[in-house]
């Protein structure tokens, strides 16, 4: 058992290490689908700004505003992000050396772990980089270097499930426009969550949908680490979706993985 | 043509002592759906032989390589490759072997390099040794000066020959060659075989697949004919060859007067009115040669043309896979004589077990 942990890691590592490579020398999907979150995040805040703000209630001005949406936008990113993974395994099941993996002896899972461990290290690193942004246009925390913390290890767990859900898209997608389409709702649904407006402001068939997908729970929690809203039930309800989804997706993606491809 | 022997290797046929199966195939069955792909095909490999399995596109070619290697399941049949079951002991089974299969299984957004280290590192060479074997491995592939560049920029030839060395790089016992040669220019296919006969010389069992037949000659000490999901023949290329009618001379002419006075003069020849051509039935042999040539003077015609055409794996294929009659009749006898079959011999069947036993001492 542990020879085999020890060979899993050790054939993982070298597949993470492929993974990187590939994303270093072909960089383009990956800062294009950072670009999403900072242009949503720079139009929501100068250009709707102003009326948007308003509908936080209150006296909330343009910088209260920057500190609502953040949260949301860098659940954004890591949607974002992790749809570059779909897109990314699907492609790379495409190419023969994939067939030639499969009749190495290697760990099994290495390739899916490989793509998993790349897919969540692109997240953090999206995540930093949308976080250099938001700070740049005046995005302020008082967050403790625990709330730091914890807001890192939340999103890297948001950041897996994603991932290995998005795997199993890039696996059971024909093309790579198919994982792309497929994978769109990890981007989209945090705009129809509280990412941008409260969801009380929504309307009620609407609202009961908003409340209740991951996505909120997940920025609800962020937004509580980093500007000291209260977190309430929405940290375990973050929690449990993320582990739900991670086994998920990992369960999904190693089926589709380790199908005979001759049965499709 | 004769078979290739290998320099090293005296052509000695065992016929005591069985010898090792690197290969062992009985009741091969595969079906998609209600397409029968492989209906039943046994086959044998003795360690360190070439094995070539020769059929047209979509004789199940490619299918037969894909279950050997784990890649695909069998509906039936009983499987070893390397000494070990492929159902019970997958791994086993791919740590013996190394696939080099038709569509290049090469990394194309990393370097040739890239490549041969990342196939180091899933074999768990050291750092220093994954270096080491990667240099050499480039070098003897003729692939140094394109070794910082990505594999997308390779010519066929080139992609071919890193697929090739990174099937090399875990030292495999057995090594599957699907279409090795497809889609290469007339050069880089001659390289390919150099390469393949070298493997061979360094003692490794070779199943190649292939739809050239002057391919198979070249390269195989057993073929295998695979048509419709059957092996309808198997055997050394001589004794394929063996199977169909003699050779034949050849008489073409440009004038039909001439044309039919030949006909008239050669009674047992095989007419090609459309063409102005005349096939004698012949074994080429000077005798039967000047025969014919006496013939033709003594009816006073001059062909323009006269070719000598002995037997060759083309009229085998085509007698065999024509139509279903010829390939039923000639399906078991040819495989039992096994006059050139052990040509690759003793000395090379120790260099590979010793191998092996030096890999597996290692892991």
């Amino acid at each position: 058992m542990s020879s085999s942990l020890s060979l899993t890691v050790r054939d993982s590592s070298t597949m993470l290490r492929r993974n990187l490579l590939h994303a270093r020398r072909y960089p383009s999907l990956t800062l294009q689908l950072l670009l999403t979150p900072v242009v949503l995040l720079l139009i929501f805040v100068y250009v709707f700004g102003d009326v948007m703000s308003t509908g936080l209630g209150g006296h909330a001005d343009r910088s209260a505003y920057i500190a609502y949406v953040v949260p949301g936008i860098l659940m954004m990113t890591v949607g974002g992000a992790s749809l570059g993974t779909a897109v990314s395994v699907c492609t790379d099941m495409t190419e023969g050396i994939i067939a030639r993996f499969r009749t190495m002896a290697i760990s099994r899972g290495s390739v899916l772990f490989g793509h998993v461990a790349g897919g969540v290290l692109q997240v953090m690193i999206s995540v930093v980089l949308v976080i250099g942004v938001a700070l740049a246009i005046g995005f302020r925390t008082d967050a403790t270097p625990l709330e730091w913390l914890a807001a890192a290890g939340l999103t890297a767990l948001v950041g897996l499930a994603l991932t290995w859900l998005a795997v199993g898209i890039g696996l059971s997608s024909p093309n790579a426009e198919g994982a792309s389409n497929t994978g769109l709702p990890l981007m989209v649904l945090p705009l129809l969550g509280s990412a941008f407006v409260p969801v009380d402001s929504m309307p009620g068939w609407f609202r009961w949908f908003a409340e209740y997908q991951p996505f909120s729970p997940f920025i609800e929690t962020l937004r509580g680490l980093l500007l000291g809203d209260a977190i309430g039930k929405n940290g375990w309800l973050a929690l449990g979706w993320a582990v739900a989804l991670t086994v998920l997706g990992w369960m999904w993606s190693t089926s589709l993985f380790n199908r005979d491809p001759s049965s499709r | 043509m004769t078979t290739p022997t290998t320099p090293a290797t005296p052509a000695t046929p065992t016929t005591s002592a069985p010898r090792e199966l690197a290969i062992a195939a009985t009741g091969l069955r595969k079906a998609y759906g209600d397409k029968t792909v492989l209906d039943g095909i046994d086959l044998a490999v003795p360690a360190g032989t070439v094995f070539s399995l020769l059929g047209p596109n979509g004789a199940g070619k490619t299918t037969a390589v894909q279950i050997l290697t784990t890649l695909i399941g069998a509906d039936a049949g009983e499987l070893r490759v390397g000494g070990h079951d492929l159902a019970s002991a997958p791994d086993a089974v791919r740590a013996a072997i190394g696939v080099t299969g038709q569509f290049s299984a090469v990394d194309n957004l990393i370097t040739g390099e890239e490549n041969m280290l990342l196939m180091a590192d899933l074999h768990h060479l050291g750092r220093r040794e994954g270096r080491r074997v990667t240099a050499e491995l480039l070098e003897r592939f003729d692939l140094v000066e394109a070794a910082r560049k990505p594999a997308s920029t390779y010519s066929g030839g080139m992609r071919r020959r890193l697929d090739i060395a990174m099937t090399l790089v875990g030292e495999p016992r057995v090594i599957f060659l699907d279409e090795p040669t497809t889609g290469l220019d007339p050069r880089s296919r001659h390289t390919m075989w150099g390469i393949i006969r070298e493997l061979v010389a360094g003692g490794v069992t070779v199943f190649l697949t292939t739809q050239y037949l002057d391919e198979a000659d070249e390269l195989a000490d057993r073929i295998a004919v695979l048509h419709g999901g059957r092996i309808v023949a198997q055997g050394t290329a001589e004794e394929l060859k063996r199977l169909v009618p003699g050779g034949h001379v050849r008489l073409r002419f440009t004038d039909p007067v001439a044309y039919e006075s030949a006909a008239a003069a050669l009674r047992d020849a095989v007419r090609d009115d459309g063409a102005l051509s005349l096939q004698i039935p012949s074994n080429g042999s000077q005798r039967e040669l000047r025969a014919v040539l006496d013939w033709l003077d003594a009816a006073e015609v001059e062909a323009d043309e006269l070719t000598v055409h002995t037997p060759d794996l083309d009229d085998v294929f085509f007698a065999l896979t024509g139509s279903t009659t010829a390939a039923d009749s000639t399906t078991s006898d040819s495989t039992t004589s096994g006059s050139n079959a052990g040509s690759t011999a003793p000395a090379a069947r120790t260099a590979a077990d010793s191998t092996a036993d030096s890999k597996e001492t290692v892991r």
